[in-house]
């Protein structure tokens, strides 16, 4: 019996009971699209995140004191900053800003707002690429002279003043005390990590120690950004750093009381968790899947029993037992294939829809349906039809020619 | 070609009913020759069907010997008996037995469908089989378009498609009107003469026995004499 007569056939027996045909398939239709949307979702979502990271820079590194595994760390200052910034000992770094960073409330016009406050030095503009929308980045005068300087991020301006332009020479009050407005930073539109620069504050690093948030130790710093020369001196950067610190904190044997951060390993931190995000997706959406297996099983089973008569039949007239199989399997993979192709589209439609209503609420997911997605969603599917399809095509191929044809 | 179509030895079939073991058929012998048109008559649970069964080949005897055509067949396995059954016999039921949602035309090339060597043109001989039934203007009506006599017919048709040695007819006028009963007997009666085709009928009917060449009585899974 060739293939095509018997798709042809299989094609015929499942137009026959439409409704039915249609509802069993419903099952692996929406298996199918939840599959594809999730998956895509998960993509889209480690993309976005990627691409989030990736927009830090790729030559940057995070120098923070190490609290988890040292009892008693040195902190780290604007001496060490200086150090790490040395051409002479670290040729591989570019630049080095300590920063400080903490929660400042601000009040202008009888408006409040809380926001986050970061102490820079000039080193912060080059290291972090800030830019502005108006105004100047603080001067070495300002800074060294601890001046009450202000540059404030526009959902802040926003807040305030209700407008993020013009504001130069205003004058706010950070923590009850007055600064005078020299910037506002340019807008950088939704971030996922809720700590965007929009919503944040930089005065100069000398005003926060001395004014805003007094630390322990004189010149005292939460955190170094570091950017390496280029890309690929990353590792070499983070080497000299070592060295450089280990001296400074006279660190011989043991844990340093410093950690180097580089951005691959958020990158590495940041694809594991949406992995595991995206197969746990995946995984939900291959049970409903699973489900529309076990419904196929389930009509076939039905339709072998209707059916046992024409089995019979078949047999009779010289069907062997892989005819009947192969009939039967068709039949069920058939139901599962077309279903298949229906919920990849459905799956399409499914995560543009998701991707609109992503941008409409601001939050830049852009999902991606890939290749290996379909390829997996129809492989699986087509093995789903065959699975399921088995059992109950074995159970028709098994019927005995005789009971089959008394069976009415 | 051997002397006999059908030579049936010393045929038992035992059925395990449960603890109980049923002795359809003890120790029968049959032989029909090419071209015989031969009645298996007897009560019912006289063990007629199964006898029909074995040789039509959809079931194997117990013990004894059963060759069709020359070819001994009590020891096959269901997949060879398969392919016996597709070119050595053609079925015709009682209650028609036609792919309901199949054309005339389609019912009839099924046995086609599962022969091992496809032959020339399918569609072609289904319709000269359709014709030679008297249905050439029906072939793509589907049975529920059709008379009872035309679907029996039909059957017929599809058992003849393959050439089969033997024709088996299990009560093939029984769903049947007189008129139509009796056409159909004289068609079965024809396509024997024209084609040689042996026939064998199983029925509860004297009249349809006494148009056979020869009526084998069965009681008790064995020839009533």
């Amino acid at each position: 019996m060739n293939f095509v007569s018997s798709l042809l056939e299989a094609l015929e027996s499942l137009t026959s009971n439409k409704v039915r045909t249609a509802l069993t398939m419903l099952g692996i239709v929406i298996g199918v699209g939840a599959v594809i949307a999730m998956l895509a979702i998960g993509n889209g979502t480690e993309q976005a995140i990627v691409g989030e990271i990736e927009g830090i820079g790729t030559n940057l590194l995070f120098v923070m004191t190490n609290r988890e595994d040292v009892t008693n760390p040195e902190p780290l200052t604007i001496r060490d900053a200086e150090a790490i910034a040395d051409p002479i000992f670290a040729p591989a770094v570019s630049a080095a800003a300590p920063v400080i960073q903490g929660q400042a409330e601000l009040t202008a016009g009888g408006n409040v707002a809380t926001t986050g406050l970061v102490g820079v030095t000039e080193e912060y503009k080059v290291v972090q690429n800030v830019e502005l929308s108006e105004g100047e980045f603080f001067t070495g005068t300002q800074i060294t002279g601890l001046a009450s300087a202000v540059i404030l991020g526009t959902n802040v301006a926003e807040d305030l003043f209700g407008r993020s332009d013009g504001l130069i020479g205003e004058t706010v009050r950070v923590s009850g005390q007055p600064f005078r407005v020299v910037g506002i930073l340019k807008k950088e539109g939704g971030s996922e990590f809720g700590n965007s620069p929009d919503d944040q504050i930089l005065v100069p690093l000398t005003t926060a120690q001395t004014r805003l948030m007094p630390r322990n130790v004189k010149n005292q710093v939460d955190l170094i950004y570091v950017s390496a020369i280029d890309a690929d001196s990353v590792k070499q950067a983070e080497d000299q750093i070592s060295l450089i610190l280990r001296e400074r904190h006279k660190i011989k044997l043991g844990e340093d009381d410093f950690n180097i951060i580089s951005q691959e390993m958020f990158l590495d931190m940041a694809s594991t968790v949406t992995g595991v995000f995206t197969v746990f997706l995946g995984g939900v959406a291959g049970i409903s899947l699973l489900v529309g297996g076990i419904g196929i099983m389930n009509i076939m089973l039905v339709s072998v029993t209707e059916r046992t008569k024409e089995i019979g039949l078949r047999k009779a007239v010289g069907a062997k037992k892989k005819d009947i199989l192969t009939q039967f399997l068709i039949e069920s993979s058939l139901l599962s294939v077309i279903g298949g192709i229906i919920g990849i589209i459905l799956g399409w439609l499914l995560s543009l829809g998701i991707g609109r209503i992503a941008a409409a609420s601001d939050f830049i997911l852009d999902p991606a349906i890939t290749i290996n997605s379909v390829l997996l969603a129809t492989l699986f599917s087509a093995a789903v039809g065959l699975f399921f399809g088995i059992y109950p095509a074995n159970r028709a191929s098994q019927l005995e020619p005789i009971e089959a044809l008394r069976s009415e | 070609m051997t002397e006999w179509v059908v030579e049936a030895n010393d045929i038992t079939k035992v059925y395990q009913m449960g603890e109980i073991e049923v002795h359809a058929l003890r120790g029968l012998s049959v032989n029909i020759a090419p071209g015989e048109i031969v009645s298996i008559m007897g009560p019912s649970g006289s063990g007629k069907s199964t006898l029909m069964n074995i040789l039509g080949c959809l079931d194997r005897p117990t013990s004894g010997d059963y060759s069709l055509n020359g070819e001994s067949v009590a020891t096959l396995n269901d997949d060879q008996l398969a392919e016996i059954r597709n070119r050595g016999v053609g079925f015709v039921f009682q209650s028609f037995n036609l792919l309901p949602r199949a054309t005339a035309l389609a019912n009839v090339e099924l046995p086609m469908r599962y022969a091992v060597l496809n032959g020339r043109n399918r569609k072609q001989v289904a319709k000269e089989a359709l014709e030679a039934v008297g249905l050439g203007d029906r072939i793509r009506h589907r049975p529920n378009e059709l008379s009872g006599g035309q679907m029996q017919r039909v059957a017929i048709a599809r058992a003849l498609v393959n050439n089969p040695a033997i024709i088996m007819a299990d009560e093939p006028t029984g769903n049947l009107d007189t008129t139509s009963g009796e056409e159909i007997m004289t068609l079965l009666k024809n396509l024997n003469k024209d084609r040689g085709t042996t026939l064998i009928i199983v029925t509860h009917d004297p009249e349809i026995a006494e148009l056979t060449d020869r009526v084998i009585s069965i009681r008790d899974g064995r020839i009533a004499e």
